[in-house]
């Protein structure tokens, strides 16, 4: 399986990565070798296996739906990129 | 003193031979004399030197827990408050942690002091410490070679005697790669056995926290200190944790090593090869047997992990957005063209390939064939091991194919150094500890690793075994030259 730039355009969008066509060309050439690596998988026969998703066999724990989180939302904002009355600044979104 | 293992140092604190405030900048002078090697992105030497201080007033107060007043370098993927925590990347260059990882807050609360943030490859996806966003890191033992990856700094710190120990995370090999390029123990415990509470994630399936030490017996002191149960960390178990220091002389005879038919073939150099033979020799003389098992999977192990860890990763990289914290672009048009041009610029070449593959292999369309493929040949590679671990108690291999290669020599080819980690990564998939240690050098005098494969939760077979071997061999005692 090779990608070619468009498919590398339209991953590369769905990632939210800016690419310049250069690099378009570059990712098409080094993603479809690292694919390439990756279909070696179709060598074995995996029908009926069943998926593993992690390597613990235990379902995840729950806990009570408490409040356990003190409010720090000065200190976390202190390390935002904008911020206006306590508030995270985005570009409008909505005209 | 900076020859002293963390054991020693211990001992050396606990009799008031030495303070804290002393070992701390007896390393803190050698990290600046030693800059070149790029093991650090952060030194801090105020804030180490408080908590020095305050470690020796425990001490004098009589509170003071066995590593109290020891230095330890954290790799830079632990957020630790107030610390600038990079993860090796410009996305977080500017990062400075509002809160502590679990692996530091229980460091902290064993009275060991941060003796700075080591230098990795960005977000730990790297082999060779090359991709990091503040420069590659140089092995000690030859300056023009890779210390490994992705925990690199921690290595070449530890290995230059930087820092008497640090800590390091391993996703495929991160680790133990680095210890065995750099002639130190590293342990990847079993999954779920350290929190991953505040450890930047890569692959949230395979990460795990671990030590690295000159030792098995420190890497048995530091992780009484890092395991534990965590009810912040969802895939943290709630097991028991045993004293790591009491069974290290545990008896070895009769204990039954597996030997990988697929960890001894082609693509093994030569001379790590004899090493491990050598080793394996040693621990007979011991009193362990050995016994032929088959991991037939483990080959495919490789395109298994390059296709869940880049997905995982693309679903935990996509966070890193520009609004709430870290890096965002300048001159954007909309709040799309701020994400793309934010993560374009924040993110280095092989993350963004790793988030480019992972996208692509979860896209409707193409998730049976790749995802869901990888997922089951994970479960055959993990069975390959519980049968193999009806007939033995320890495997073991090579850690790594070769020894440390030269900067530069893999950058070009993402492939090639993605088979850096072949004897590693099936151990994260199964989820099994795994350990390295010095076996011996090559005839350039580079590190050969050997490494250790348990049962779950089996740590402390492994630790065992490493430190009754490092009982009769002196291979982990040797220094670089320049840097003894």
């Amino acid at each position: 399986m090779s990608l070619d730039t468009n498919q590398v355009r339209k991953i590369a969008h769905l990632a939210r990565l800016r690419i310049s066509s250069d690099e378009a060309e570059q990712y098409a050439e080094e993603l479809s070798r690292i694919l390439g690596l990756i279909e070696q998988m179709n060598a074995v026969d995996t029908r009926n296996v069943e998926p593993m998703a992690h390597p613990l066999d235990v379902p995840l724990r729950l806990r009570e739906d408490e409040v356990t989180e003190v409010d720090q939302r000065e200190k976390f904002q202190a390390i935002a990129p904008a911020v206006e009355a306590g508030l995270y600044l985005v570009p409008k979104v909505i005209e | 003193m900076i020859e002293r293992t963390v054991a020693e140092l211990a001992q050396a604190l606990h009799e008031r031979k030495i303070s804290s405030v002393e070992l701390t900048t007896a390393f803190l002078e050698r990290i600046e004399r030693h800059r070149a090697l790029n093991a650090f992105i952060t030194v801090d030497p105020e804030r180490s030197l408080a908590q020095a201080r305050a470690a020796d007033a425990r001490r004098a107060q009589g509170e003071a827990q066995p590593l109290t007043g020891v230095p330890i370098a954290q790799k830079d993927i632990f957020c630790a408050d107030g610390w600038l925590t990079t993860c090796g990347s410009r996305m977080l260059a500017n990062f400075v942690a509002p809160y502590d990882a679990t692996v530091i807050a229980r460091f902290n609360a064993a009275g060991a002091v941060i003796l700075g943030k080591t230098n990795m490859d960005e977000f730990a996806m790297g082999s060779s410490n090359e991709t990091s966003y503040f420069g590659p890191v140089k092995n000690p033992w030859d300056v023009e070679r890779v210390p490994g990856g992705s925990s690199g700094g921690s290595a070449a710190a530890v290995a230059a005697r930087l820092a008497p120990a640090a800590t390091g995370t391993d996703t495929g090999g991160s680790i133990r790669l680095p210890a065995a390029l750099t002639n130190l123990t590293g342990l990847k415990p079993s999954y779920g056995r350290v929190s991953r509470y505040g450890m930047i994630a890569f692959a949230s399936s395979l990460d795990q926290g671990g030590p690295m030490t000159r030792t098995a017996e420190d890497a048995a002191l530091l992780l009484n200190v890092m395991a534990g149960f965590d009810p912040r960390d969802s895939t943290s178990l709630d097991r028991p944790v045993p004293d790591y220091t009491a069974t290290l002389n545990d008896d070895i005879r009769g204990l039954r090593i597996g030997l990988p038919r697929e960890y001894f073939g082609e693509g093994l150099n030569a001379e790590v090869a004899r090493a491990i033979d050598a080793a394996i020799a040693e621990l007979r003389k011991l009193g362990a047997e050995t016994v032929e098992v088959e991991l037939p999977n483990s080959k495919l192990a490789v395109p298994c992990y390059y296709v869940l860890a880049p997905a995982e990763a693309s679903s935990n990289l996509s966070r890193y957005d520009g609004v709430r914290y870290g890096y965002r672009a300048e001159g954007y048009e909309d709040l799309i063209d701020m994400y793309c041009r934010t993560r374009a610029e924040g993110f280095g070449a092989e993350v963004k390939r790793r988030i480019m593959i992972g996208t692509y292999a979860l896209s409707a369309g193409y998730y049976d064939a790749y995802y869901l493929k990888a997922q089951q040949l994970r479960r055959l590679i993990a069975n390959d091991f519980v049968r193999a671990f009806e007939r033995c108690d320890v495997i073991i291999g090579p850690t790594s194919p070769t020894t440390a290669f030269r900067l530069g020599a893999k950058t070009d080819d993402p492939v090639e150094m993605y088979l850096s980690d072949i004897y590693t990564i099936s151990v994260n998939l199964a989820g099994l500890p795994g350990m390295s240690i010095p076996a011996g050098f090559d005839a350039q005098g580079l590190p050969i690793g050997m490494q250790l494969i348990g049962k779950y939760f089996d740590e402390a077979r492994l630790l065992n075994v490493a430190h009754r071997y490092q009982q009769v061999t002196d291979w982990h005692r040797r220094a670089p030259r320049g840097f003894e």
